[in-house]
C-alpha cells in the first residue's frame, strides 16, 4: 500500500511544488469555494432546523381523528346505472376516536413516534363579570401534550399544572378577562357550564392562539364537549418530523381514522423550505464548477509549462498512464488540501457568526454548526471536483508526443 | 554469442516522413538500414538536417518509422502502440540528451532512482546503492543531493549518465551528449561513456558532429541527406 501510485505521488507532489506561487493560489481557490459552500449549508441546515422547530414544537407532527360524518345513499346503485343525487352535508358533530385507549400503546410502540397525546377540542365561552369571549377549548394530560409542544417552556406566568377545576389560558385572553393566575373564570359550552381557576399563562407565539386558548384536564373536557370518556383527536410527535408523510400513509391504511401532517397545517413553510434548500443547491453546485474549473485552467497551464520533464519522463519510461495519474492526482491532492483548509475557514466564520450576530437580546439568533458528517461529504466532493478537473490536462499530458517535447 | 544470436538492433529500409499528406510533406530518411551488435560504441555523425536526431528518436522509439523495418532482439517494434514502445523503451534502452534533461525539482540521486521508481513503484535498497554506487562512479559522490540548477552542465551531463546506465540497459542512446560543454567538460563525459561501456558492455550509439569525438569510437556511420554515406569500423580509442 506504502507503494500505491508511489511514482505518480512524488512526481505530482514535485510539481506542485515547484509551481510554487499558482499552487498556494489555486488552494486558496479551493479554499474559498469550499469554505462558502461549507458555510452556506451549515447556516442554511441551522436556519431550517431553528425554523423547523420554532414552528414544530407548538404543534403535532401527526393528528390522528375520527373521520367526518358523510351522506350515506339509501340504496346501493345498480353497476349500471348512475346515480345523481342532490344532498345537504351531515352536520359535524363531536364524535370520538373509538377505543383510543387501546391505541396509544399501539402507536407509541411505532419506532418513529416519540411522543402521542389524547385530545378533547371543542369551542365554548369563557366568562367573568360582563366579559365574554370566544375560546379554542383543549382538554389534554399535561404531561403527554407536553411531550407534543413543550407547554411548559411557554408559560410566561405561574405553573404549569391540571388538577381538576384547574386550567391554562392563552396571555392575551387573560388580558381580555382581566385574568391574573389564581382567578377563577366561567367556561360555557352549549348547555354545560363549569369554573376553573387559572395556573399559567401560556405565550404560544401566535397572538391569535394567545386569544383563544384555554386547557384543561382532559375529563373537564370529555364532559364540557359532551364525549364522556372520548378523545376527538390523538396528537403525534415523531423523531424525524420528515417522516410524517410515510408514517400517515401506513397509519390511514391501518386505522379507519382522518390522518393528517404538518406539512397540509404549514404548507407555505413547506415551500419556503424546498425554495432555500434548491437555491443553496444552486449556489453549492455553481460554486463547484467555478472550483473545478479554476483547478482545470492551472492544470491546463501546467501541462504547458511542464512539457519539457513530461518528455524526459516519457523518454526514460514513463507510460502514458503514469503520466495521466501524475496530473489526475495533482487535481486530488489541490482538492483535498484545498478542503481542509476550506473546511477550517468555515469553521471559523460559523464561529465568527455565533459570537457577533446577535438577536435584540443578545442571545446568538440560532446555533450553526458543521456536521462532521457535512464537512467531510462536502470535502470529498471537492476532491472529486479536482479530480475530474484534471482528467482534460492529464489526457493532454498523457498524449505529448515525448519526441517533440524533448526538443522544446 | 551464438551465431544465431539476432543483432540488438536491426534497421532495414527505414524511412521516415512528415507531415503526410499536406503541402508541406517532406522525407528525412531515405532506406537507411544497419544493425548494431552487444557491445559495440557507434559513433553517428552528419551535416545538421541530414536526419540524425530523427533516427536516434527512431531507434529509441520516440518516434514512428513510416516505412522499413525496425527489429530489437529479432522483434518487429515499428509496429507497437504506445504501450508496447514504452515497455520496449524502458527494457532496451537508456537516454543520453544534449540539454542534460534532468528534471530540475528533483535531485541528482533522485534522477538517478526515477526510472527504477517509474517502473517498480518503489526504489529497493539495492537500487538505492546502486544509484549512489553510479554517482560515485561518475565523480559525484559529494553533490548527489544538489539539484540540478547547482550542478555545472559537465556535472548535469555526468547525472544524465548515471541515470541512463543505473538499470543497465542494453543500449545508451545519446543525442550530443558533449554538445552543449566545454572542451575538457566534453572529453570527460566522453571518457566517462568509454568507461561505462568497458566495465558493463553497454553498446552505445551516440550522435555527434564533433570529428574528434567520433575518431574515439569503435564504429562510425555517416548520414547525408537521410541516407548512409558511409559505415567504417576502426580501432576506436579509449
Amino acid at each position: 500500500m506504502l507503494d500505491w501510485l508511489a511514482f505518480e505521488r512524488r512526481v505530482a507532489i514535485r510539481f506542485l511544488r515547484e509551481g510554487r506561487m499558482q499552487t498556494v493560489l489555486i488552494i486558496v481557490g479551493v479554499a474559498a469555494g469550499v469554505a462558502v459552500v461549507a458555510y452556506i449549508s451549515a447556516l442554511i441546515t441551522g436556519l431550517q432546523r431553528n425554523t423547523l422547530e420554532k414552528t414544530l414544537g407548538a404543534q403535532a407532527h401527526v393528528t390522528l381523528s375520527a373521520r367526518d360524518d358523510v351522506v350515506l345513499p339509501a340504496r346501493v346503485p345498480d353497476a349500471d346505472s348512475t346515480a345523481l343525487v342532490h344532498t345537504q352535508p351531515r352536520v359535524q358533530r363531536p364524535r370520538s376516536i373509538a377505543n383510543w385507549q387501546a391505541l396509544v400503546p399501539v402507536l407509541e410502540a411505532m419506532p418513529a413516534v416519540a411522543a402521542v397525546s389524547p385530545m378533547v377540542s371543542g369551542a365554548g365561552l369563557a366568562q367573568r363579570g360582563e366579559a365574554s369571549k370566544s375560546i379554542a377549548l383543549m382538554g389534554v394530560d399535561l404531561e403527554r401534550y407536553d411531550r407534543i409542544v413543550h407547554l411548559r417552556t411557554k408559560v410566561v406566568q405561574g405553573e404549569a399544572r391540571l388538577g381538576p377545576g384547574e386550567g391554562i389560558i392563552g396571555r392575551e385572553l387573560a388580558d381580555d378577562l382581566g385574568v391574573r393566575v389564581g382567578d377563577r373564570i366561567a367556561i360555557v359550552t352549549g348547555t354545560i357550564g363549569d369554573s376553573l381557576r387559572v395556573t399559567a399563562l401560556v405565550d404560544l407565539g401566535v397572538r391569535e392562539l394567545n386569544r383563544r386558548t384555554v386547557i384543561v384536564p382532559l375529563r373537564a373536557a370529555q364532559s364540557l364537549v359532551g364525549l364522556p370518556g372520548g378523545a376527538s383527536g390523538l396528537d403525534l410527535a415523531l423523531f424525524d418530523v420528515w417522516a410524517a408523510q410515510r408514517l400517515a400513509a401506513d397509519l390511514a391504511r391501518q386505522f379507519p381514522y382522518k390522518v393528517e401532517i404538518w406539512q397540509e397545517a404549514n404548507s407555505q413553510l413547506v415551500s419556503a423550505l424546498n425554495a432555500q434548500s434548491v437555491s443553496t443547491a444552486l449556489i453549492r453546485g455553481v460554486v463547484m464548477v467555478v472550483v473545478a474549473l479554476g483547478i482545470a485552467s492551472v492544470l491546463v497551464v501546467s501541462v504547458v509549462q511542464k512539457q519539457r520533464e513530461i518528455g524526459i519522463l516519457r523518454a526514460i519510461g514513463a507510460t502514458q498512464g503514469q503520466m495521466r495519474r501524475v496530473f489526475l492526482l495533482q487535481g486530488a491532492i489541490v482538492g483535498a488540501l484545498g478542503s481542509a483548509l476550506g473546511v477550517l475557514l468555515a469553521v471559523g466564520l460559523i464561529k465568527a457568526f455565533t459570537t457577533f450576530v446577535r438577536g435584540s437580546d443578545g442571545l446568538p439568533l440560532f446555533a450553526i454548526t458543521l456536521a462532521p458528517g457535512l464537512a467531510l461529504s462536502i470535502a470529498g466532493i471537492a476532491t472529486l471536483c479536482g479530480v475530474l478537473a484534471a482528467v482534460a490536462p492529464a489526457r493532454r499530458a498523457a498524449a505529448l508526443d515525448p519526441a517533440q517535447a524533448i526538443r522544446l | 554469442m551464438t551465431a544465431t544470436r539476432p543483432p540488438l538492433i536491426e534497421l532495414a529500409g527505414v524511412g521516415k516522413r512528415y507531415n503526410v499528406g499536406l503541402p508541406n510533406e517532406t522525407e528525412v530518411l531515405h532506406g537507411v538500414s544497419f544493425a548494431v551488435e552487444r557491445g559495440e560504441f557507434v559513433a553517428l555523425i552528419g551535416p545538421s538536417g541530414s536526419g540524425k536526431s530523427t533516427l536516434l528518436n527512431i531507434v529509441g522509439l520516440l518516434e514512428r518509422l513510416t516505412a522499413g523495418s525496425y527489429r530489437i532482439e529479432g522483434a518487429e517494434a515499428g509496429r507497437l502502440d504506445d504501450a508496447g514502445l514504452t515497455l520496449r523503451r524502458r527494457a532496451v534502452f537508456g537516454f543520453v540528451f544534449q540539454f542534460h534533461h534532468l528534471l530540475p525539482a528533483f535531485s541528482a540521486l533522485e534522477n538517478v532512482t526515477l526510472p527504477a521508481l517509474m517502473r517498480e513503484a518503489r526504489v529497493s535498497a539495492a537500487q538505492h546503492e546502486r544509484a549512489r554506487a553510479m554517482l560515485t562512479a561518475v565523480g559525484l559522490g559529494q553533490d548527489m543531493h544538489k539539484r540540478p540548477g547547482e550542478l555545472s552542465g559537465g556535472m548535469q551531463q555526468r547525472v544524465a549518465i548515471a541515470r541512463a546506465l543505473v538499470l543497465e540497459p542494453p543500449l545508451v542512446l545519446a543525442d550530443e551528449p558533449t554538445g552543449n560543454l566545454d572542451r575538457a567538460s566534453s572529453d570527460e563525459v566522453f571518457s566517462l561513456m568509454r568507461q561505462m561501456h568497458a566495465d558493463l558492455n553497454t553498446s552505445f550509439l551516440i550522435v555527434t558532429h564533433d570529428p574528434r569525438l567520433a575518431a574515439r569510437c569503435d564504429r562510425v556511420i555517416e548520414l547525408v541527406d537521410g541516407r548512409i554515406e558511409s559505415d567504417r569500423r576502426g580501432g576506436g580509442t579509449a
